[in-house]
């Protein structure tokens, strides 16, 4: 599970995590919901390794302490961050991409690497699931994809890589409702008992199809609120602004 | 990132070996002398002889250029051997009669000189410092009517084409290192692919500088007539030394109607150590002539090594609707320094040219991309597309672009496009995040900016290439 503790995060004198705790034990899924800059992001992007921030406190992953790990070793450790704003990287074909991301993961698993063909099949089957056109493996790394289709992607990339803590920065944001349906199918699909998620989200509708164990609202750098799935209703109605301060966790 | 600029280290340069041969040598200088000396080695004919002293005594009257954005010490052009041949002096006929040691020099070097063992059907001149040392496939490209031999070679079995066309794209008045290479050039490929004819494998020439304080000055001489095709591959490696070794090769080529020349080099000659100590100095004339019409000419390099590179592969479009492409990857890490670009010069009717060129700085270095494109009066629609982009690797390194346009016809439609760009944080993370070490990340990006340049490299040389680039950028990045 993913242990949270006093977690203070700052970026060139400005504190955007003030103490954040957080618990996400095995098999659950949980949503933190949250007005725009009030970190969630920064959140995603300290617990996968990016640098360039200044933290203290605790973050363990099945009481492994993330924060010394460099984002690939923790990757390799099953942590998987759907980004918010899927990053293009042109000439790299997504094919080769992919199989390189699942072969470094297997190889840190004791598995043997997957080629060229066999990852093709594999791929394709997921992408079937996804409703993704296979055509999107030969184009370049997010390249030119529609919004939406940058968001598959990395649903994609999610199924692949079979992660142990998934983080799902907005995946959501910016999808039709096909899109979006296949993309709740993605996560249920991957809802186990030896995984735990992460879902980043500003909208209702996902997690009234994913139906999380636990939804947590983030202002002021911490979490203010924790509840059953209907805490994001509420939210809806009342807005940040309105929403009564007390912490139930 | 910033924390792994400061690591850049010394790279690592595979072919940097030396084999211990026994060697012989012209006495060092250059002089009249010297000429007549590599003239008579080779038993060249009179007509041939006379050429490189009208080179010579050209060369004498002229000065060593300045206007590229490199520096270097004075070169000292008494101070060198224009001459170096492995003994016993070979002339071969069979493959049986490589020396030992120069064989083993290429299977070293992954280049098999055993017609056998090479799979991809590709046929290979390999030169030796001053020497063609054999040429595999000779018989097979001749069923085809191809001729593939060494220049020497060609000077002796087929005087007249080689008189008919030596000179006729850069004659030794045409710049400082052509004139050098002119009076002095010692031995390289000959390429004659008769009309009709699509050149059955593709042909490649190896070149090794072996011998110490030796410049190799050779020259390439490929002619496609009417109707044929034809794609060749040279590669290049030397030995680590300290001191800088010069390479000023002239390469030709010629297109007559409807003929297609696909020439690409994959450029590995040692770049010196991390301090800027030895590695090679690169100047080379390189220029083809679309003289047909609907002819075309296409330069791909790969350039990554030497300590200075100095290049311009140029197209002359001369016969109505030609083409000439100029596709350019440029690796610069440590101390490396590199003026390269090309020429296209639209004369013909509705001829097109394209430009791409890539260029990568890491550590100090300078890369620079220096082109002209010159619309004469005559050249009624012609077109050019060029795009240069630079990728910086960490805050000491230079890119540097000079695009020359000149436009004599008014319906020509030319077009520039520039770029210069860093390896992104944010692409790093998100390889990262997905499981790639940083080098492999900073490799994958940086491959991925090439990948338009590799795509028109033969298919086994582009998995090469990305293999080169992972080598020449070792402790750059990552
Ligand atoms: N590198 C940085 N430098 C300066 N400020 C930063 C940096 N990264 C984040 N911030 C600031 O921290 C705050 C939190 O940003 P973050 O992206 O985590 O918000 P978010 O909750 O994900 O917002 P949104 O809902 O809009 O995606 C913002 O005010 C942002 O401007
Ligand atoms: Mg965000």
């Amino acid at each position: 599970m993913l242990h949270i503790a006093n977690l203070h995060v700052s970026v060139a004198d400005q504190t955007i995590l003030d103490g954040l705790d957080l618990d996400v034990p095995s098999g659950e899924v949980h949503a933190i919901m949250g007005p725009n800059g009030s970190g969630k992001t920064t959140l995603s992007n300290v617990l996968s390794g990016r640098d360039g921030y200044h933290i203290t406190g605790t973050v363990t992953f099945d009481g492994v302490d993330l924060l010394p790990l460099t984002p690939e070793d923790r990757a390799s450790a099953g942590v998987f961050l759907a980004f918010q704003h899927p990053v293009e990287i042109p000439g790299v074909g997504n094919m080769y991409f992919l199989r390189t991301a699942v072969n470094s993961v297997r190889a840190h698993r004791g598995l043997p690497e997957l080629g060229a063909g066999e990852f093709l099949g594999v791929a394709k089957e997921h992408m079937a699931r996804l409703a993704m056109d296979p055509a999107f493996l030969s184009r370049s790394v997010n390249a030119g994809f529609s919004g939406g289709e940058k968001k598959r992607n990395e649903i994609l990339q999610m199924s692949l890589l079979e992660p142990r803590l998934a983080i799902l920065d907005e995946t959501d944001s910016g999808l039709d409702i096909d899109a979006l349906r296949v993309v709740a199918q993605g996560i249920e699909r991957l809802r186990s008992p030896d995984r735990s998620m992460l879902i980043i989200t500003h909208h209702t509708q996902l997690l009234d199809d994913v139906r999380p164990d636990r939804v947590h609202v983030l202002q002021g750098g911490r979490i203010v609120r924790s509840g059953g799935p209907e805490l994001a209703h509420e939210l809806e109605a009342a807005g940040y602004e309105n929403l009564p301060s007390e912490v139930s966790v | 990132m910033s924390n792994m600029i400061d690591q850049l280290v010394e790279r690592e340069y595979a072919f940097g070996f030396h084999s211990d041969l026994d060697t012989e040598v012209a006495p060092k200088g250059l002089s009249e002398d010297v000429v007549r000396l590599i003239s008579a080695k080779k038993n060249e004919p009179e007509w041939l002889l006379e050429w490189r002293l009208g080179a010579f005594r050209h060369f004498l009257t002229l000065e060593e250029p300045t206007w590229p954005n490199l520096q270097h010490p004075p070169i000292d052009y008494q101070d060198m051997h224009y001459w170096a041949a492995p003994k016993p002096k070979p002339q071969l006929s069979s493959l049986d009669e490589v020396d030992p040691e120069v064989r083993a020099t290429f299977d070293k070097l992954g280049i098999s000189l055993d017609e056998q063992k090479r799979l991809s059907g590709v046929a290979v001149d390999a030169i030796f410092d001053s020497v063609s040392v054999v040429t595999t496939f000779k018989e097979t490209l001749a069923e085809a009517g191809v001729i593939f031999c060494s220049f020497s070679e060609a000077v002796r079995e087929h005087p007249d084409l080689v008189r008919k066309y030596l000179g006729s794209v850069v004659g030794y008045r045409d710049n400082f290192f052509a004139a050098l290479n002119s009076a002095v050039f010692s031995d390289g490929s000959f390429c004659f692919i008769p009309a009709g004819v699509q050149c059955p494998m593709e042909l490649s020439t190896y070149f090794r500088i072996n011998a110490a304080q030796t410049g190799q000055f050779e020259r390439t001489l490929i002619v496609a007539e009417e109707g044929a095709s034809v794609s060749y591959l040279e590669g290049c490696t030397a030995p680590m030394r300290d001191e800088n070794q010069l390479h000023a090769a002239v390469v030709e080529l010629i297109a007559l109607d409807d003929a297609s020349i696909k020439y690409s080099t994959v450029q590995n000659w040692y770049p010196g150590d991390a301090d800027g100590k030895g590695g090679i100095y690169n100047f080379v004339t390189k220029r083809g002539r679309c003289a047909g019409a609907r002819s075309k000419i296409s330069w791909t390099q790969i350039e990554t090594g030497s300590a200075i590179t100095w290049k311009y592969p140029s197209v002359i479009l001369q016969g109505d609707d030609s083409v000439g492409e100029f596709y350019s990857v440029a690796v610069t890490t440590n101390h490396q320094q590199a003026d390269t670009g090309t020429k296209m010069i639209h004369i013909g009717r509705n001829t097109r040219s394209t430009i791409l060129s890539k260029g990568i700085s890491a550590g100090q270095a300078q890369n620079t991309y220096r082109g002209l494109v010159k619309i004469l009066r005559s050249a009624t629609g012609a077109r050019n597309h060029t795009r240069c982009d630079s990728l910086l690797i960490g805050p000491t390194c230079g890119a540097h672009t000079f695009p020359y346009v000149e436009v004599k016809n008014d319906t020509a439609q030319v077009e520039h496009e520039a770029s210069t760009s860093k390896i992104s944080e944010d692409q790093l993370f998100y390889c990262r995040q997905r499981g790639l070490s940083e080098e492999d990340a900073s490799t994958m990006i940086v491959n991925g900016f090439c990948r338009e340049v590799f795509d028109e490299l033969p298919m086994e040389y582009a998995v090469e290439a990305q293999a080169l680039m992972r080598v020449s950028l070792e402790g750059a990045v990552g």
